[in-house]
């Protein structure tokens, strides 16, 4: 299935042609993106350097993966909703990019991962750190790097 | 002037030059400044939403500013390198950025911000280690922190665009004296 029709057709809609025209909109909703990874990244650190066993090591893995979950919820619902409007603002040039699909491609994966498997996971009562856990945060930190550098290259690689 | 002097003869040097005109070390000096963003603001972050009772509230304050402000300090050790890569590769143009300008200012407040936490604020830490409600102190220190810091992020970003550039003549002359853009040919 080809994409180009449909990436052309966001772009061409209102909602693209909003952000494409406007002198400010995209700097700015960039910004508030960057924003959402710094907190993104933070959340998802925390824990992953808990289940490596690496950070706050005095504290239950399970209180700091419930801890976090209500803001990884958020900032990840910011992340979708900010990205999605970079995006359509300037779809077809997504389309001819690499960098933007690696990050299409690791993205559902990582967002998956997370919440079916490493959330779950780290919420249990009593988890502690394990070869399995260290596996698992590495698998974490590895789908997470690939999608925020695959993201910041489709600024380079245009 | 012997600061734009002085940032001129940096950016001719070979190092400055190569950097600059660099097809990867460049964007990977810049992807590294940004992706550590997660590491520096998004823990410190992480212990403002705490100190401000909207996170982690199972977690005691001092355990978060003793094992997760090492992170903190790590990621805002490599911020700095990296930032100092940045601007050696290209100085004068961060030297005339508005962007910039604001960014060390807010960088300014947010540095005393955590200077006046850690010097006064935290020493009585313990005491409220397990509350959920801190201290307006504490609260008050992480919402500047948050502000401050998200200032820094945007204005960091914002640099990237050329609106306000000397260069791009006719700008106003609030915006000329604000970027110390040298006078310009009538």
């Amino acid at each position: 299935m080809d994409f180009l029709p449909w990436f052309e057709w966001g772009e061409a809609s209102w909602l693209g042609q909003f952000v494409r025209t406007s002198v400010w909109m995209f700097p700015v909703i960039e910004a508030i993106h960057l924003l959402g990874l710094s907190m993104l990244g933070g959340l998802m650190l925390i824990v992953d350097l808990r289940l490596l066993g690496v950070a706050l090591r005095d504290q239950p893995i399970a209180v700091l993966s419930r801890g976090v979950q209500p803001w990884l919820v958020r900032s990840v619902v910011l992340m979708l909703s900010t990205g999605f409007l970079l995006f359509i603002s300037e779809a077809v040039k997504c389309y001819h990019n690499q960098a933007f699909w690696v990050k299409m491609a690791t993205l559902p994966v990582a967002i998956a991962f997370t919440f079916l498997v490493r959330q779950r996971f780290a919420s249990r009562d009593g988890v502690v750190t394990s070869w399995r856990s260290r596996a698992l945060a590495l698998v974490s930190i590895g789908l997470w790097t690939t999608v925020s550098i695959g993201g910041r290259w489709i600024g380079f690689s245009s | 002037m012997p600061l734009v002097a002085w940032l001129t003869w940096l950016g001719e040097t070979p190092w400055s030059i190569a950097l600059h005109e660099s097809q990867y070390a460049w964007p990977f000096t810049e992807s590294l400044h940004v992706l550590t963003l997660t590491i520096f603001a998004g823990t410190a972050a992480v212990l403002d939403l705490r100190l401000l009772g909207l996170a982690l509230s199972g977690v005691p304050v001092t355990a978060l500013t003793a094992r997760l402000l090492p992170w903190t300090r790590f990621g805002f050790f490599i911020m700095v390198v990296t930032g100092a890569l940045l601007f050696y590769a290209t100085p004068l143009t961060y030297y005339h950025s508005i962007f910039f300008r604001v960014k060390l200012i807010l960088l300014a407040v947010a540095g005393i911000n955590v200077f006046v936490f850690h010097a006064r604020t935290h020493k009585s830490a313990a005491q409220w280690d397990e509350t959920t409600f801190l201290p307006w102190a504490a609260r008050v220190a992480a919402a500047v922190s948050l502000f401050a810091w998200a200032g820094v992020i945007v204005s960091g970003r914002l640099i990237a665009y050329n609106w306000f550039e000397c260069d791009l003549q006719p700008q106003s002359a609030f915006i000329n004296w604000a970027a110390s853009c040298p006078a310009t040919p009538r």
